[in-house]
């Protein structure tokens, strides 16, 4: 774990090639409701780093807090200060992810690649049927998070990449296309209107709580918020 | 941008129609009070409504279930269940949730005392350091659950989030000594109930419905030793009781006391005289009653393996004096012997009269004393006297009896434990004091034996009993008993 972490500080941040293939999302579109499919990308091996974090922000000063706008990032910015640890960075506001996701040639993955990617364990590429998967998940949603985050570099999971369960929430690109209904228990009424052109996406197995309780905690937040327990990774296009 | 367009629209709605304010008049402003259970907030007092602030806080935070359990509530205001909200009828409701920063999942709140799609849920559903506000008017009065409404439901309310608000009938509800706040709940845990450790929710516990806690407010032993309610003896006590589930029903009782009134599912209409109300899952009832006999009173679900063997206890302690014409306490612990425990008590009653008369006679009493010696005296010390060797010391021949007859009422009255030396022989057992016998039944019983099994004869008089009784007992090895 610490060679991992040493290793990442030298040589940059390290991708890990995903293959295309089809998922069967959580989320359900109304017009679509066969498998999603997910064309090969790369994801980064792990979340993005306080220390990773700080040297962005060390090399683009309007990203500094106090500096950038409140419509990009709101009163929790950062507010945990930023040191040189290999804790997963939080308290950033999407706008902030997508800007560090750009210094490294990349961009936040979408809800589907997030979701293709951590559907794995460590010999799987789809688990979610087994409760053993589902309860790790639980375990980690039971603790509470008043404590300091434990460093990243996590049991790998079948494609290479780690941490995607057990440590922090993460950002997503189409994080606020995930519309869920702020009252959940009216999804058979959805009020789609509201929804406009997004296209209503709403939970389709809904036994999955464990995955809808991320969608749930993405769907309540603006693009300038943040919170102490949400980090994120970046995703790059595969180069052939 | 849709937002900002919604309010373009708004403001030129607003320039365009002519302006009716359905503002209603100015109201006070007052920042509701808010307790942890099982405090209850002071009535409003209030002749008119107002506008009341509720700032109410999500904390997810670890918390004994149990003596060295642990598990991770989620709750509203850092309690389970969730701060009491006390407001008035016709009161204007600002309410801010706060979801505090060191929060994993977003929360909402749905109030039953709510009008309006999902009870505020939609309204209220805050990201973790955020907070929301929205306002409602609170049109009927009761007594309601407010819980969270986020994905899973099932999952937030089983950690613990839920609450009551009381909206206060306009004219208030009557004054009463006490009032409790107290809130059951059913949780489920990976461990068996009261295994050691930190406990995760279970899931497929909860969806079977098998909890392995029933609990009131949150933890066991949360109303019991030193946390138990209190109350003093003729004070009037009123329960807001309410259910969070997120499955069970409770089937609320006080072992040993009678609701005078019960405000069942928290409405308006009381019922009167109960002795188990049924209180829904998401529903609550208001109960009272008056305390009228010290003890520990049991709040329990009767549904009665919950309460013993899942947690659903508390206790009411009510200090005070007795009142024996209402409790007596234990009476008689006397052996029951079948037919031969059903004597022909004439003779007791014959001599109980004569005693009022002023007419009895040594004959009346050696004949009562008779009777009653079989059923009370006969079992260990036999109906001929001659007791058990070794055990029980005989009352035939008895030169300790001899020696001081009077000595024999503190006997009857205290017991006697310990070594005591009878015909030259040692017993060393433990009889137990018969303070159930009125002083006239000692008389008789010690006046019969005196006069049977070749005793030496003379009488005991009920008068030498009762000074002996309200003399302090001689301290002998019985405390230790």
């Amino acid at each position: 774990m610490g060679l991992t972490t040493a290793l990442l500080a030298l040589a940059g941040a390290s991708y890990v090639a995903l293959p295309a293939g089809t998922l069967d999302s959580v989320l359900a579109r109304d017009t679509d409701r066969k498998p999603t499919r997910i064309a090969a990308f790369a994801l980064r091996e792990t979340p993005v780093t306080r220390a990773e974090f700080k040297r962005f922000v060390d090399a683009h000063p309007p990203w500094q807090p106090g500096r950038v706008p409140t419509v990009f990032a709101g009163a929790g910015y950062l507010l945990q200060g930023l040191d040189d640890t290999a804790a997963p960075v939080t308290g950033v506001s999407w706008f902030a992810a997508q800007a560090y996701c750009e210094s490294e040639g990349a961009r936040l993955p979408t809800w589907y690649e997030w979701e293709y990617a951590a559907a794995a364990d460590a010999t799987r590429t789809d688990a979610r049927q087994d409760p053993a998967w589902r309860a790790r998940i639980l375990g980690w949603y039971a603790r509470p998070a008043n404590g300091p985050l434990p460093v990243v570099g996590g049991d790998a999971n079948v494609y290479g990449v780690r941490d995607l369960h057990g440590l922090v929430w993460e950002w997503v690109d189409d994080f606020n296309a995930l519309l869920v209904n702020a009252d959940s228990r009216s999804a058979a009424d959805p009020d789609r209107l509201k929804f406009c052109g997004a296209g209503a996406i709403d939970l389709q197995d809904r036994q999955n709580y464990a995955v809808l309780m991320r969608v749930a905690l993405l769907s309540s937040l603006g693009a300038a918020d943040s919170t102490g327990t949400l980090g994120f990774r970046c995703a790059r296009e595969v180069t052939r | 941008m849709l937002r900002r367009l919604l309010q373009l629209t708004a403001i030129t709605t607003a320039t365009l129609l002519p302006f009716t304010s359905h503002a209603a008049p100015e109201l006070p402003v007052i920042q509701a009070q808010l307790t942890s259970p099982p405090l209850v907030p002071p009535p409003t007092g209030r002749k008119a409504p107002a506008k009341v602030v509720v700032e109410l806080e999500v904390i997810e935070k670890d918390m004994p279930i149990s003596e060295g359990v642990s598990y991770t509530f989620w709750t509203f205001g850092g309690t389970v269940p969730g701060s009491f909200i006390r407001v008035r009828q016709g009161d204007t409701v600002e309410f801010h949730l706060k979801n505090h920063p060191t929060s994993k999942m977003p929360h909402n709140i749905d109030l039953h005392g709510v009008t309006g799609p999902g009870g505020g849920a939609a309204s209220s559903f805050t990201a973790p350091g955020h907070a929301s506000q929205f306002t409602f008017k609170a049109l009927n009065e009761g007594l309601y659950v407010y819980h969270c409404a986020t994905a899973p439901v099932g999952m937030h309310v089983a950690n613990g989030m839920y609450g009551l608000i009381l909206v206060e009938p306009p004219e208030g509800l009557p004054k009463v000594d006490h009032e409790f706040y107290v809130m059951q709940g059913d949780f489920y845990t990976t461990g068996k109930y009261r295994e050691k450790g930190q406990q995760p929710f279970d899931m497929e516990k909860a969806i079977a419905e098998q909890p392995t806690y029933v609990l009131f407010n949150g933890a066991e032993g949360a109303l019991t030793g030193d946390r138990a309610l209190t109350a003093k003896t003729g004070q009037t006590v009123r329960m807001f009781v309410g259910n969070g589930g997120p499955n069970l029903v409770s089937s609320f009782h006080v072992i040993g006391a009678i609701f005078d009134n019960v405000r069942f599912e928290g409405g308006s209409l009381a019922q009167k005289n109960v002795q188990t109300t049924l209180i829904p899952a998401g529903g609550a009832a208001i109960v009272d009653f008056k305390t009228r006999v010290p003890g520990s009173y049991v709040l329990v679900d009767h549904s009665i393996f919950r309460a013993f063997n899942k947690g659903a206890l508390a206790i009411l302690k009510v200090d005070g004096p007795e009142d024996k014409s209402i409790y007596s306490g234990k009476e008689v612990d006397s052996v029951y012997l079948g037919d031969r425990a059903a004597p022909n008590l004439n003779a007791v009653t014959t001599a109980t009269t004569a005693a009022a008369a002023g007419t009895l006679t040594p004959k009346d009493q050696i004949a009562a004393g008779q009777q009653l010696f079989a059923g009370t005296c006969s079992v260990c010390h036999q109906a001929n006297g001659a007791g058990l060797p070794g055990v029980f010391p005989p009352l035939a021949k008895s030169d300790w009896l001899g020696q001081d007859a009077r000595r024999a009422i503190g006997v009857v009255l205290n017991g006697l434990s310990g070594k005591v030396k009878v015909n030259g022989k040692d017993y060393d057992s433990v009889m137990p004091p018969m303070n159930q016998l009125n002083d006239d039944e000692v008389a008789n019983i010690l006046t019969y034996v005196l006069n049977s099994w070749g005793n030496a004869g003379g009488s005991i008089s009920a008068d030498e009993v009762k000074q002996q009784r309200t003399k302090k007992p001689a301290a002998t090895t019985q405390a230790a008993h």
